[in-house]
Order: structure tokens, then sequence, then C-alpha cells
């Protein structure tokens, strides 16, 4: 309902009667130039200073194509992974009272707030081969710690709480009757979560997803443990960067960087406008 | 559809929110339930609707046991006080929701769901706002596509919860004839539950009075207001002055003296007077009368109504006068209610 005030399309919204409209607007420029802008012209800047040729060369490199594949594969599927069942937790822990609720609540944040490092520590301890979940896994012949399948499991510890924390506030928000409303009209309880809850649940569902896919783009910390780092196997995009700059070889590894920055930022634009087309249809 | 009501009672956490109702509904009747907020009255409409299940008690819809259906089988039209419409969906999806999610044998094809929402939207007068948004409508347009929702599914019982609550006086007028009109035409049996009494008493066959969770009277607008049957009711249906009072010999007294209206039915004893502001007679002299001074005295339309204090422990009655009578602050003013009713008191 709010919302159909603030479909303003390509122009400035009217200032409102409250003053200071130049100094914010100002302000907020100048503040995302010097946090963000500068910093990113930076790395512009520096792979230009390579020349097309060798950008091309190093940014179209096997290895660096495997790891950006990696990087942006393994992202898309533990984002995805989280929807599905971030959206399940935060259901439950919105609509059942059980002992314990809070306390699970408040785990849901620990992925937020635990150093990535030992996040990927325990997993790996936990994941390899003769690790308490690794080996039963091994027999079963599925290997996770050294693999790319335990960078997705590393990414969707790390992106859990972004899903759940997006969709939790809109599914606190869903009006009883509305669903009180489609069981009068004889909906049986999964046509009213399908056809009534969940077109509700997109917006945040599409945001849950952007918000965890990018932090798994650029997530290092966790990853490094756990992958193995095999070349063209399982070495991620972040790592080949260390791996160039700790070579000394900074054009390669802003080349690499920039190309990243690229595609996360294509990523990001096209969930973008995905999530203003839901919002405008469901919101 | 008749509505039988039997027996039922409703607790929430062992709060009792219904005590032991019953009420039958006449096939087609038009019923308010009228009450104050905590009355029990929503309650007692959500449990119709299968909404909340009865503690206690059966509620029969015809012959059959209603208790025994959940919410989907039971065919009750609903239309909430805050309208509840799907917000991503078009209002003819809204209104074709009900068909749409039929099972396969029963549900009529996609053509004609559209064909039905086309012809509701005409009906409840909204043509052509098929692709609308609910958020692109008014609330009154919101309430009457609810209202089309609910009949979509063609129900057997028509309920509405607060139905023009949310809605500014002027579109709950408007509305409230033209469901009136609705209600003549479709000939459903409708409950529709209000806390505006001007609302029950025009628009309901019959008017069901309600405080804390017991039904105090039902009846038509008539018999309520004329015929109250308990101080409650008396108090809560129109305007009404009370007093304390005693019956002795017949007579009703106010302090020490007798007022001049003779009670010879009602037991000797404390009891409470009532009457309706605008039914009582001016009299001149007091020699078996209500006497007050006037502490206050405001126009409403066509009349002046003044507020008197009576007697030594200074009780507040209002009564009515026509506007030209010089009804001066302090002066004293002399009556007799024409119509009055006293019901006994316990103290």
């Amino acid at each position: 309902m709010s919302n159909a005030t603030t479909r303003t399309g390509w122009r400035f919204r009217q200032p409102s009667v409250i003053p200071g409209f130049g100094l914010t607007l100002g302000f907020s420029l100048a503040y995302l130039t010097l946090i963000i802008l500068i910093p990113l012209s930076g790395l512009a800047w520096r792979s230009a200073a390579l020349g097309w040729a060798d950008f091309w060369r190093i940014a179209l490199d096997r290895r660096t194509l495997h790891a950006l594949e990696i990087s942006f594969g393994t992202a898309l599927i533990a984002a995805a992974v989280n929807v599905v069942f971030g959206t399940i937790v935060a259901w439950v822990l919105v609509r059942y009272q059980f002992p314990g609720r809070r306390i699970v609540d408040a785990m849901v944040d620990l992925p937020f707030a635990l150093p990535t490092a030992v996040a990927g520590i325990a997993l790996t301890t936990l994941y390899a081969p003769n690790g308490w979940l690794g080996k039963p896994l091994m027999a079963l012949g599925i290997k996770v710690a050294y693999s790319p399948l335990g960078i997705v499991m590393a990414l969707i510890f790390i992106g859990l709480p972004f899903v759940v924390r997006t969709v939790q506030p809109i599914i606190e928000e869903i009006d009883k009757e509305v669903e009180e409303a489609a069981a009068t009209l004889g909906a049986s309880r999964f046509q009213t979560i399908t056809r009534v809850l969940a077109p509700g649940l997109l917006p945040a569902v599409v945001t849950g997803f952007a918000l965890a896919f990018a932090r798994g783009v650029g997530e290092y910390g966790s990853v490094i443990f756990i992958a193995g780092n095999l070349p063209n196997i399982s070495e991620i995009a972040p790592l080949l960067i260390v791996i160039r700059l700790e070579e000394y070889n900074y054009a390669a590894a802003t080349a690499i960087a920039a190309v990243m920055l690229a595609l996360s930022f294509l990523m990001l634009f096209v969930i973008n406008l995905l999530q203003s087309w839901s919002r405008k249809r469901y919101g | 559809m008749e509505v039988r009501v039997a027996n039922v009672r409703k607790e929430f956490d062992r709060f009792p929110a219904l005590h032991d109702v019953s009420l039958d509904i006449r096939s087609g009747e038009l019923i308010a339930l009228l009450g104050p907020s905590g009355s029990g009255k929503t309650t007692l409409l959500r449990l119709i609707a299968g909404l909340e299940r009865p503690t206690r008690g059966k509620i029969f819809f015809g012959e059959e046991d209603a208790s025994l259906k959940s919410i989907q089988e039971r065919n009750v039209g609903f239309v909430f006080q805050h309208y509840a419409l799907f917000r991503h969906m078009t209002v003819a999806d809204n209104i074709g929701f009900g068909l749409k999610v039929r099972p396969g044998a029963t549900r009529p094809p996609a053509e004609e769901i559209r064909r039905r929402a086309s012809e509701l939207l005409d009906f409840v007068q909204l043509s052509g706002l098929e692709k609308r948004y609910p958020a692109q409508l008014s609330g009154g347009q919101r309430q009457r596509v609810a209202l089309a929702r609910a009949m979509a599914i063609e129900p057997a019982v028509l309920l509405l919860d607060e139905p023009f609550g949310a809605l500014d006086a002027q579109v709950r007028r408007e509305l409230r004839r033209w469901l009136r009109d609705i209600h003549d035409t479709t000939g459903h049996t409708t409950i529709f539950v209000t806390h505006d009494q001007e609302e029950a008493l025009e628009l309901a066959d019959r008017v069901v009075v309600m405080s804390q969770g017991r039904i105090e009277q039902v009846g038509t607008a008539d018999e309520v207001y004329d015929t109250p049957n308990s101080p409650f009711v008396y108090g809560f249906i129109g305007d009404s002055s009370s007093l304390p009072a005693r019956v002795e010999d017949g007579q009703v007294w106010l302090a020490e003296r007798p007022i001049g209206l003779s009670a010879p039915d009602v037991p000797a004893g404390a009891a409470t007077l009532f009457f309706r502001p605008h039914d009582v007679e001016l009299l001149d002299g007091c020699g078996g009368c209500i006497a007050g001074t006037v502490v206050n005295s405001r126009r409403v339309a066509e009349t002046r109504r003044v507020e008197l204090e009576v007697g030594g422990d200074r009780q507040r009655v209002e009564i009515e006068l026509p506007i030209d009578h010089a009804a001066a602050n302090k002066s004293r003013i002399a009556f007799r209610p024409r119509k009055w009713k006293l019901f006994p008191r316990a103290d």
C-alpha cells in the first residue's frame, strides 16, 4: 500500500517539506564516493595499466576462468539452498512456539559473528575424510572436504543468516486474516501457502538470495580451509587473487579482481531488477 | 440455510469468552450481533465460520452438525474487518480465488471463473476494475471486492465482521443501504457484527444484543428498542437515563417521595428506573414528579438536551426539551417519564 506512492519512475522524487534535501543528497554522494567509488576506481586504474591484450590473457587464463566458475557456481548453489532452508527456518522461528526457540533464533546469527576462519576450520574437521561426518560420507563415496562440495557447505553456513534475517520480518508481518480468508474460501493449507503466502514473501526471498550470493562470492576465510585449494578443481577466485599478490604480480591480481567486480555487479544488477519487478507485482 | 447455535461455550486459555450461548437464525435472515467490545460478538461469528472451535456445544447448518466440518468444508463467505484481500492478486483473481482452489472435479473452467468474477464485479458496482490491485482501490471499493469474493463461492451463510468499521461515516451509510439491497436480491442468510447500534437497528431483520459473553436479548429493532428486557439493553440501545428508585405499595418512590408512577406488578424493594430522555412530560407544580436543577444545556439538532441534578445525592439525568423552552442554568424543572421501566436492584 505504502509503495504505491513511491513509484515515481525515472526522476528525482519531489523534495519533501523537510529541509536539507540538498545537504543530505550531497552527503550521501560524497560518502559513497569516498567509501566505495574511489577504492574501486583505483582497482580499475591499476588493471587498466596492463593494456587490453595482457588483461584478456590473464582474465581468460584457464586457471582464472576455473576459479571464477568455482566462485560464482558454488555461491549460486549455496544461495539457492539457503533460500529454501533459510525460509523454512524463518517460518518455524516465527510461527511456532517451542522450548529453546530464542536460543535457536540467536544461533542463526552465529555465522555473522564467528570469525570465518574458525568456521572454516570447524567445518573442515567435521567433513575431512577422517572426520565425524566426512568418514561415513566417504564410505558412501561422497567427498565433501577438499572439493567444490566443501566450498558449497562453507558458503551455506556463511549465507544462512542473510536469508533468515531478511525473510523473518516479512513472515512476522503476514496478516492472520489473509490466511483465514483463504481458508474460508476453501483453500487447503498447501494452497494457502503456495498461492497466497509465498508470492508475498518473494521480494524478501530474492533480497535474501542476493545478499547470500554476494557474500558467497566474496567469501575467503572459511573456504580456503575446507576447499583444499587445488588449482582447476577447488580454487576460488579470491584465493587466486591472494596467490597473485604473494607473487608480487599486482597486475594479474587486479585484473582478476576487476573481472570479479564486473561479474558481481552484473549479477547483483540483474537480481535487483528481478527484485523491483517482484516487488511491483507482489509487494 | 438455517443456522442453529446450541449451548456453545468458548474459552480462551480458561478465560470464558462465551457462556452457554444459543441462537436460532432463520434461512434468509439478516442478523446483527450487537454489543460493546469484549461482549463476545466476534467470537460467536468466528465460531459459526469455523475459525474457532467451541469448547462446548454445537453449531448446526440446517440439519447438519457443522462442528464436525473443517472451515474449508463449511462453505461460508466471511468478510473481514480489514478486508484481508490478497494484495498480490488483481481484483478479478481475488474474486475468482475461491473457485480456482476447488478440487479438479468441481472447479469451473478458467473462462467460466473469469466470467463469474466479472458478473460479481458488476453486481457490486465496480465494473471495469478487474485488472486493478487492492492497493489501488479506496476503502469502500475494497469492502465491495471482499464481499464479491465471499459471494463467489455461493456460501451457505454470509458472515461479516464489522463490515463498515474502517470506513468514514458517509461511505458507511451508503454501503449500509447497498448491503440491504444485496441481501434482498440474493437472499443469503447473513450475519454481521457491529458495535454501532444505529447500523444494527437500521439494517438487520433481528438484532442480537450481547454483553459479557452472553446474549441479552434477540429481537427486531422495535422489540429491543421499545421493550428492552434488561438494564443493559435499555442502557445500550438508544439514549436512556436512569435513577435509583424504590417500590412500595405499588408506587415508585424516589428518595422519600412518590413520583406519581404506579407499578403494581413490580415487587417491593430497591429498583432502577429507566426512561428515554425524549419521552417525558413537563409539569408545572410538583406533586408527584421528578424535579431537578439544570446544570447543563446543549442544543442537539431539533431539541435541547438538559442535564438535571435530582435529589439530595445529586443524581444526574438527561431529558430533552423543546428548543424554545427557557432552560437557563440553575432553574428547576419538574417532569415525569411517559414511558419507563423498572428493573429490580439488589442492594
